[in-house]
């Protein structure tokens, strides 16, 4: 009896907590991450009715139906209702999934843009590392001998390729405001994961494959990049930046990084 | 039906051959039970150690310097350390407590008796499955004490992280290989127990026992049976191939190109995703080997106490089994983001939410069970309508999770630590709470302590909730697992209070745990005698002895006339007809 009030309590308390948006997504700087919220708001709201309701039914039902010392009701059940919450369920559930599809789409089924800038992502134990091509837009060829994070060549650029002599190596990611970015995706040793809560974007970054990731961003700022795959004791302190700057801005630190 | 002859009224002599390396299903039953027991509250204490440091991570605590001189020297515990309670937290969790306690446990001691039957098809493959697990969970525990110590690659052993040897990090040397050695064993222990249960079920059931007459419990111990054997099978091939690509300078796991730790691996062509592929379809079907027993318990007890005939009961063991196939086709869920064809998403996507639609049916028919009831609430009751509340609790959150839009956020956050935790975790524990508080006066021949029962309830049913439902919203603030600490990502700061929130709830719920063990043990010795049927149930177990004897039915084979839920019965004096009352009490009403 007294769980009744305890499981409308705490249904009461949580779906106060979601209506509240006390601990929140942070605010979306593009597209994609508001259609994100979108579709999170339309589940949530799904979700949210069939939690309410079914919690609450749970109480109510115990309630209702204690024992006074009468005799239950004798039935097995009943195939209509069966029928009727398994259609609506999955109706329900298909229905989410369809209307996510253009979301997930847009990230992986559409390429990017022709004219997208593209930056290597090199990750490792435990540090992020970014590459531009630089003015002749082609990145140089790379060798794992060559690697010296040190000495400011983590992703290993060989000296005799004149394609690779301008190439920049940084150790935060620097993009322009509004425009497509295309991200070639690498690891040198172990699983890790690029994810910009902003963005609403994540994906593993896996040795031995090329992840292509593309996105723009439009609001400009600085924005934290944690590592989100389980790769090692350092796991933790693994993170970076991503700074959406002015083109203005991006092209100055271009030149800057290309005189060093 | 056939009888396992051998086995029938000579009850063994000696205190090795009855309890030690015992024949009997009860006994291994019970010692099933034990073993979970032991590595849930082993399992339970890393965590709890876990919590402590999430929220004090610089602070020096004197046992973290006495347990492990090296990793915590000083008393404060290192990344690594951290990482490896972690990864031994799951694994304990998942192999030695939810896979073992309510299938192994439980099913064990009253799948034979339910269906009338005096033993498993194979007592000798029991005991060795049986001792097989423990050596597993030895071999598990020696981990911790090897040189670099417990790995700390997770539950989930992703390579290369795993695959590489001491390069990747302390404790992916020694303590990873034990893991794996572990595993394998594990799996050899589960398909042994696996192969049993499903020859008991098909072969041993008693006369007029058909399969549609079996209570619900039963149902879940096959299908799950049949997951292990397909399951388990698999991840033993992927477990070998691990241990060879660490040993042998295979190439299953291992791409070319690898730099670990400043060093260049000669590795060439194998790929990190076929282990996740071989991996989750053991682990996708694993979480329903976690929680199958469980749903299959709350059933049981839940027309057991409101005296009504289960709700739908065909609806029911046809979402079981749709469970059980469609199990073994979600596994992709767990790899949207890990770079796999994007295109497969949609199909893993479409079959995730249809396995929802099986989970749903069996929340309905669990309301409608109770709907009309006479609800008595017993601590066991208590348990099994928490179950409920809790799975749902628990399973809406796998809506967002199974849309590979959302993942594209929620993945790797504390989002899915709290929906598994919820689920898979909790709910199925409170499957076994249910299943001990019901069960108890038969194994022993005496009841639990029904006031410490329910003080015990209510504490951990509130402390469960406050402890995982705020790591959804820790997960919506993109709170990402698997952190030692939070001190290095600014925006992790402002969430800090609710990490110590769930901190406190955690120490709180851990020790009201002492209220069961005291209970447990007291009331081995000291509780009330019971009868041969306190609750008024039909099933089988109920019409013989607590304890019951060495064969079970002494001597006798029951013959079964009535389905497993038969309460309340109009015209019918009491409230329930047994299993084995004779066919006319039916005809009579």
């Amino acid at each position: 009896m007294l769980l009744a009030p305890v499981v409308w309590a705490l249904t009461v308390v949580i779906v106060y907590f979601f209506a509240a948006k006390t601990w929140w997504f942070p605010p979306p700087i593009n597209q994609h991450a508001q259609a994100y919220d979108a579709q999170f708001m339309r589940t949530l709201v799904v979700v949210g009715i069939i939690f309410f309701l079914a919690q609450m039914a749970l109480g109510y039902v115990i309630v209702k139906f204690r024992n006074r010392g009468g005799r239950a009701q004798y039935t097995h059940g009943n195939n209509t209702l069966e029928k009727l919450w398994t259609t609506a369920t999955a109706v329900l559930f298909l229905s989410l999934v369809v209307m996510g599809t253009k979301i997930w789409a847009g990230v992986h089924f559409e390429e990017a843009p022709p004219d997208a800038i593209p930056i290597e992502v090199m990750a490792k134990q435990f540090a992020f590392n970014f590459r531009y091509p630089g003015p002749d837009g082609k990145f140089g060829k790379t060798d794992l001998k060559e690697v010296n994070d040190a000495g400011g060549n983590p992703f290993g650029i060989v000296d005799s390729d004149p394609a690779g002599k301008d190439d920049i190596q940084t150790a935060s990611l620097k993009v322009p405001v509004g425009k497509s970015i295309k991200l070639i995706m690498h690891s040198r040793d172990v699983i890790h994961n690029f994810f910009v809560p902003e963005l609403r974007l994540k994906q593993d970054i896996v040795p031995g494959m090329e992840i292509p990731l593309h996105f723009e961003a439009d609001k400009i700022g600085v924005y934290e990049v944690p590592c989100s795959e389980l790769c090692g004791l350092g796991h933790f302190q693994m993170r970076t930046t991503m700074q959406v700057m002015s083109e203005a801005d991006f092209e100055k630190w271009k030149q800057d990084q290309a005189q060093k | 039906m056939s009888s396992p002859a051998a086995h029938a009224a000579h009850a063994p002599q000696g205190f090795i051959r009855k309890y030690v390396f015992s024949l009997d299903h009860k006994v291994i039953g019970v010692q099933y039970y034990f073993l979970g027991l032991f590595s849930v509250f082993l399992g339970m204490t890393l965590s709890v150690m876990m919590r402590y440091h999430m929220v004090n991570p610089a602070a020096k605590v004197w046992l973290f310097e006495k347990l492990w001189p090296t990793s915590a020297a000083g008393g404060v515990m290192t990344p690594e350390l951290y990482l490896s309670l972690m990864t031994m937290h799951g694994t304990i969790m998942v192999f030695f407590v939810l896979t073992t306690v309510p299938q192994s446990g439980f099913g064990n001691y009253f799948l034979p008796i339910q269906i009338g039957a005096e033993d498993m098809a194979f007592p000798v493959l029991n005991m060795m499955s049986f001792w097989t697990t423990f050596v597993s969970l030895c071999v598990m525990v020696a981990a911790f004490f090897v040189q670099g110590g417990a790995p700390l690659a997770g539950w989930t052993a992703y390579p290369p992280l795993s695959g590489v040897g001491r390069l990747s990090g302390p404790g992916e040397g020694m303590g990873q290989t034990l893991w794996i050695i572990s595993i394998a064993i594990f799996c050899g222990a589960s398909l042994m127990g696996a192969i049993n249960f499903i020859a008991t079920t098909v072969d041993l059931r008693a006369k007029g026992m058909k399969l549609m007459r079996m209570p619900l419990t039963c149902w879940s111990w096959l299908v799950t049976a049949i997951l292990g054997l397909l399951g388990f099978a698999v991840l033993l091939s992927a477990g070998i191939l691990l241990l060879l690509d660490r040993l042998a300078g295979t190439s299953f796991f291992l791409p070319a190109g690898l730099m670990v730790n400043d060093r260049i691996l000669n590795h060439n062509g194998g790929s990190p995703l076929l282990w996740q592929h071989l991996f989750w379809f053991f682990g996708h079907p694993e979480v329903y080997i976690a929680i199958l027993p469980g749903m299959g318990v709350a059933s049981h007890l839940l027309s057991t106490f409101s005296r009504k005939p289960i709700f739908g009961y065909k609806a029911m063991v046809y979402a079981i089994l749709s469970i059980g196939f469609l199990g073994f086709l979600v596994w992709g869920h767990h790899m949207f983001m890990s770079g796999m064809n994007p295109y497969s998403a949609m199909a893993f996507a479409t079959l995730t939410m249809c396995i929802g639609v099986p989970s749903a049916i069996k929340t309905f028919n669990w309301i409608g069970t109770l709907w009309g009831g006479q609800i008595h609430f017993t601590t066991a009751m208590l348990f099994a309508i928490g179950f409920v509340s809790l799975f749902v609790t628990g399973g809406v959150s796998g809506i967002f999770l199974g849309q590979p839009a959302l993942d594209l956020f929620f993945h790797d956050t504390y989002f899915v630590v709290g929906h598994f935790h919820m689920i898979m975790g909790v709910a199925a524990i409170f499957g076994m709470f249910a299943g001990t508080f019901y069960w108890f006066p038969k194994v022993t021949g005496r009841l639990l302590n029904e006031t410490l029962g329910k003080i015990h309830f209510y504490i951990t049913f509130i402390g469960v909730y406050c402890i995982f439902t705020p790591m959804h919203f820790l997960g919506i603030a993109a709170n990402p697992r698997r952190y030692a600490d939070f001190t290095n990502v600014e925006y992790l700061g402002k969430l800090m209070p609710v990490h110590s929130f769930m901190s406190v709830a955690a120490y709180v719920t851990a020790a009201a745990q002492i209220i069961f063990l005291i209970n447990l043990f007291w009331s081995i010795k000291k509780g009330p005698k019971a009868s041969i049927n306190p609750w008024n149930a039909t099933s089988l177990e109920w019409t013989i002895p607590s304890p019951p004897p060495h064969d079970n039915f002494g001597g006798v084979h029951p013959v079964i006339n009535h389905g497993p839920y038969e309460y309340s019965v109009p015209g019918h004096d009491s409230d329930y007809i047994m299993q084995t009352d004779p066919p006319a009490a039916r005809e009579e009403a």
